[in-house]
């Protein structure tokens, strides 16, 4: 039976087909998911795409953090599934405090849309195993509010325990505390970074395939933990 | 009717580009001598019969605000005050 990974569609997503396919090259069986959804059909992981749910009204992802799947997907969240945020994923993720801190407009008031190279900081979350630690990956980056801002004793805690996942390289694109591209939470099941790995994962369209091991990452994960084999993907350092 | 008011604004120690480019525009309106501005939201709540405060502080702090890098005040408008 292969590896089901859902795409929640909220109204206003934007990339939910991209991740879709780029689930589907994974080798994964790419499962769309609605916004309105009681459960999460049967799906190992989750990914929550980029884009802006609900006109991004209010603050970005505070309307779809209420969406009727987000209940299902709080409750798996926190049994360990492998949830993945994007873009506007991430923030709906920070929004519905399934990860710490929060995205505000970019420092410069700028749209920003570039490609741009990350940092794989931490290569033991849900997400991130198949990549080498520190590896550098080029990936796309289009937003207008990714600014990540959380309190110090926020920002050391992640840093201490390892629970930066990508960090910027070069010029910092938005102003984000200590260059972070992305997060995740205590257990590593839950990820959630701004710029676009499932942009990247085909040659004809993307800057590079770096992005595809996001994906590939998650199948492994899941494949390690149905053989029973799997240590808990935490971001501790002291690991 | 009553209405409950909902003032949103970002903490303090976040900074407001929103702010900031209004400050930098300040000039060209010929206006100097201003060093801070910051942006934030007001809400207008009406409820059907009484206003509700414990009920709009809820709503402010699950909904309108988010408290990780946002403060908000709840009151209620009185009557007279609503036109100027």
């Amino acid at each position: 039976m292969s590896t089901k990974i859902g795409v929640i569609t909220f109204p206003g997503s934007l990339d939910d087909r991209d991740a879709l396919r780029a689930v589907g090259l994974a080798g994964a069986e790419p499962v769309s998911l609605w916004h309105a959804d009681a459960n999460l059909r049967g799906v190992d992981a989750v990914i929550l795409p980029g884009g802006f749910s609900y006109g991004d009204y209010l603050r970005a992802g505070a309307i779809a953090r209420f969406a009727p799947v987000m209940e299902p997907l709080m409750r798996a969240a926190a049994e360990g599934m492998p949830v993945l945020g994007i873009c506007n994923g991430f923030q709906i993720l920070c929004e519905a405090h399934l990860l710490p801190g929060a995205l505000i407009r970019n420092q410069h008031m700028h749209f920003r849309t570039r490609d741009l190279w990350l940092r794989v900081e931490n290569h033991r979350t849900a997400w991130t195993s198949s990549y080498e630690p520190g590896q550098e990956i080029q990936v796309v980056l289009k937003s207008g509010e990714g600014r990540y801002v959380a309190d110090a004793r926020t920002l050391d805690e992640l840093e201490a325990e390892g629970r930066v996942v990508f960090r910027y390289l070069g010029e910092n694109p938005n102003g984000s505390q200590r260059d972070i591209a992305g997060v995740c939470n205590a257990a590593g099941n839950v990820v959630g970074l701004m710029p676009h790995p499932e942009h990247a994962v085909e040659a004809l369209t993307g800057p590079s395939t770096d992005g595809l091991g996001v994906f590939t990452s998650v199948l492994a994960h899941l494949a390690r933990v149905s053989s029973g084999t799997s240590t808990a993907t935490a971001g501790a350092a002291s690991r | 009717m009553a209405r409950v008011v909902v003032d949103v604004m970002l903490k303090p120690e976040i900074l407001d580009p929103q702010g900031e480019a209004i400050v930098n525009a300040l000039p060209r309106l010929g206006v100097t001598g201003v060093s801070s501005v910051r942006v934030g939201k007001r809400i207008e709540i009406e409820f059907d019969g009484e206003p509700d405060l414990d009920q709009a502080r809820e709503i402010a702090d699950k909904l309108l605000a988010n408290p990780v890098i946002e403060d908000f005040t709840v009151r209620v408008e009185q009557e007279e005050s609503v036109q100027p």
